[in-house]
């Protein structure tokens, strides 16, 4: 995109990013007026379904990073996901049982420790996997997070196999995050920073060595790089975004279950990914909209919903003859 | 006499996982496709060899049909779907064979319903057999053991000692040498995926009596199949067998001898909470430190 802006002159280029701006803009006015036109149309049960949306759309902008510009095919990130949830579902069952203070049952409290126990996790696991590359990576991502999934199952403590109910809602600077428009807003808020930030790590240096990394892994190791630390960067950074969309999933259904953290979970992440368009900004807000919908509307439809779903992935992805790194070219060339 | 048992019961399983395990490595190995359908496939293995069962009351019938039923749908599978994402990036494999895991799932829940299908055992293995003096094994479970044995045995006399198994080493170790010599590569590697299939539905089949039947089954599967082949380097049989041999050891003696071990080394409160997780999640734990010893696993098919 930068090379073909300073071919075709600045002028061009500002002139389509005014434009690019201006659509934004109404896309997120429209997002933040969405529970107000849904109520008034009466399909206020779409308030909860976007949320959720929305948070399996952080954790797939987090997946677009690891997987889109790292290059990692990373099969187990609904395992991040599960342990975001898991994380805040525990310490506040914790907070409560052990009657402390009410202001530790609070979002930044709450939220900011999901994230540290996602981080921790991401560690061992990337560091771990990440030694190896290709099909090895995408089975090891994929038992790790199995691994992850059965310690859950195994947690008695925590419901194992039944899931987990939440005490309550979490405090946020006097906000009722059990009214669904208020955590819709919180939802999309968590979406905007976490797709903004990423946008702004990928320009930064670090995002053009690892979108190199992707490329050529000799070329920026002879740069002198370390392609590992590179790509551990963003593999933990997408799977703290995970963490965060678990969160949020725990305040919206106040439950988790260890299914959350299961390999078709991850799978579906993935497809969320792809839909959007993987590698390219916005694509994980946008396939996570997508699937979710589609989802909602094949289950209102039929209870075989996965039927069709799955013929029209297939059908997507056998007739798209390049693949998915043509879609990345093809938006190279655009 | 615990010990005794539960090393059969080890090595039975762990001859059961080499039965799965093999088809995928070698799919992968050939073709480098990452097939996720191959836990589908033994799952609908194990319900068609459930439905035949139930219907007939003949065991071998039962085996018999899954097996052939499953060497119909892995033909149909690979002339339709697998066959054009050769040469593609593991990305699309991963989601076109997720894809139609999604609708497979869905499918025999339609066919079967979404309850358990129990299979009783065969009347004829129904007992248990004394092994020696004060020890008997489950009849059925031995059984178990002599065809996978036979059927590694089998696969070992294939692969190693004919023609035609040359042809897959070769394959596996350099697909496009292979091709330049003049072997069909792409028939090759048709028959070999119809065979891992057939495998798995064999497995699926002669676990049915052990374990109930249900949606779902060979997602598990699969994945500790997907640890065997990483454990033991992907593309080997040989290391799908040897890690086999490691998971099964690993899972069976974590799950009978972690718990009470650590009872006696941690308070009861802590142990009941530790030892269920631990051996979990043991295989996993020397998956990785097998990765960290030998990246490639323990016998690597590609230099």
């Amino acid at each position: 995109m930068e090379a073909a802006g300073t071919l075709s002159g600045t002028g061009v280029m500002v002139r389509t990013r005014h434009a690019g701006r201006a659509v934004w803009a109404v896309v997120v006015i429209c997002a933040i007026a969405f529970p107000w036109i849904a109520d008034f149309y009466g399909f206020s049960f779409y308030i909860s379904v976007a949320t959720r949306a929305l948070a399996y759309g952080i954790a797939a902008v987090g997946l677009n990073l690891v997987l889109g510009y790292g290059g990692m095919g990373s099969l187990g990130h609904a395992a991040f996901l599960g342990l975001g949830a898991y994380a805040s579902a525990i310490l506040s069952t914790e907070i409560s049982n052990a009657g402390a203070p009410d202001w530790l049952a609070s979002v930044p409290v709450i939220w900011l420790a999901a994230l540290a126990v996602t981080l921790i996790f991401a560690l061992l696991v990337g560091a771990l996997s990440l030694r190896t590359r290709g099909a090895y990576f995408i089975m090891i991502t994929l038992a790790f997070a199995q691994m992850i999934y059965f310690v859950f199952i195994s947690f008695t403590r925590y419901g194992g196999e039944d899931g987990l109910r939440a005490p309550g809602h979490l405090s946020l600077l006097g906000l009722d995050l059990g009214d669904e428009k208020t955590l819709y807003l919180v939802a999309l808020v968590c979406a905007i920073g976490a797709e903004l930030a990423v946008q702004r790590l990928l320009d930064s240096g670090y995002g053009e060595a690892l979108i190199a990394t992707r490329e050529s892994e000799p070329r920026v190791t002879a740069l002198g790089y370390s392609t590992y630390r590179i790509k551990l960067f963003a593999f933990v950074a997408g799977a703290m975004l995970a963490g965060l969309g678990g969160a949020i999933l725990t305040e919206l259904t106040q439950f988790v279950s260890p299914s959350v953290m299961s390999w078709q979970n991850s799978g579906n992440l993935m497809v969320m990914v792809i839909l959007g368009g993987v590698g390219r900004p916005v694509a994980g807000l946008i396939g996570a909209i997508v699937y979710i919908l589609l989802q909602e509307l094949l289950s209102t439809w039929t209870e075989y919903w996965s039927v069709p779903l799955g013929i029209f992935l297939l059908v997507l992805i056998l007739f798209s003859r390049t693949g998915l790194s043509g879609l990345l070219s093809w938006r190279r060339a655009s | 006499m615990l010990l005794v048992e539960q090393c059969l019961n080890a090595i039975q399983f762990g001859l059961v996982l080499f039965l799965i395990s093999a088809g995928l490595t070698l799919v992968f190995g050939i073709m480098d496709v990452i097939n996720l359908t191959h836990g589908t496939l033994y799952m609908i293995g194990a319900f068609v060899a459930a439905t035949v069962a139930r219907t007939t009351n003949s065991f071998l019938l039962a085996i018999a049909a899954a097996v052939a039923a499953i060497a119909v749908l892995a033909a149909v599978l690979e002339a339709g779907i697998i066959r054009r994402i050769f040469g593609r990036d593991h990305m699309s494999q991963v989601l076109a064979t997720f894809a139609v895991v999604l609708v497979m799932n869905d499918a025999a829940r339609m066919i079967w319903g979404p309850e358990q299908l129990l299979v009783k055992t065969p009347q004829l293995l129904s007992g248990a057999v004394t092994l020696f003096p004060g020890f008997g094994y489950s009849a059925y479970r031995l059984m178990i053991i002599a065809v996978g044995v036979a059927a590694a045995l089998l696969l070992y006399v294939l692969i190693e000692h004919s023609r035609y198994g040359q042809l897959v080493r070769a394959s596996a170790s350099n697909p496009e040498m292979a091709r330049m010599m003049g072997t069909n590569v792409d028939r090759l590697f048709a028959v070999v995926f119809v065979i891992g299939g057939m495998l798995a539905a064999l497995a699926g089949a002669l676990l049915a009596p052990i374990f109930a039947v249900q949606i779902g089954m060979g997602d598990d599967v699969l994945i500790m199949a997907f640890v065997t082949i990483v454990i033991g380097g992907l593309g080997s049989v040989r290391g799908a067998f040897i890690g086999s041999l490691i998971v099964a050891a690993f899972d069976t003696f974590g799950r009978a001898a972690l718990p009470p071990l650590l009872r006696g080394v941690l308070p009861p409160n802590v142990a009941s909470l530790v030892g269920p997780m631990l051996s979990s999640i043991s295989i996993y734990v020397v998956m990785a430190g097998v990765l960290l010893w030998k990246p490639q696993g323990l016998f690597p098919v590609r230099a």
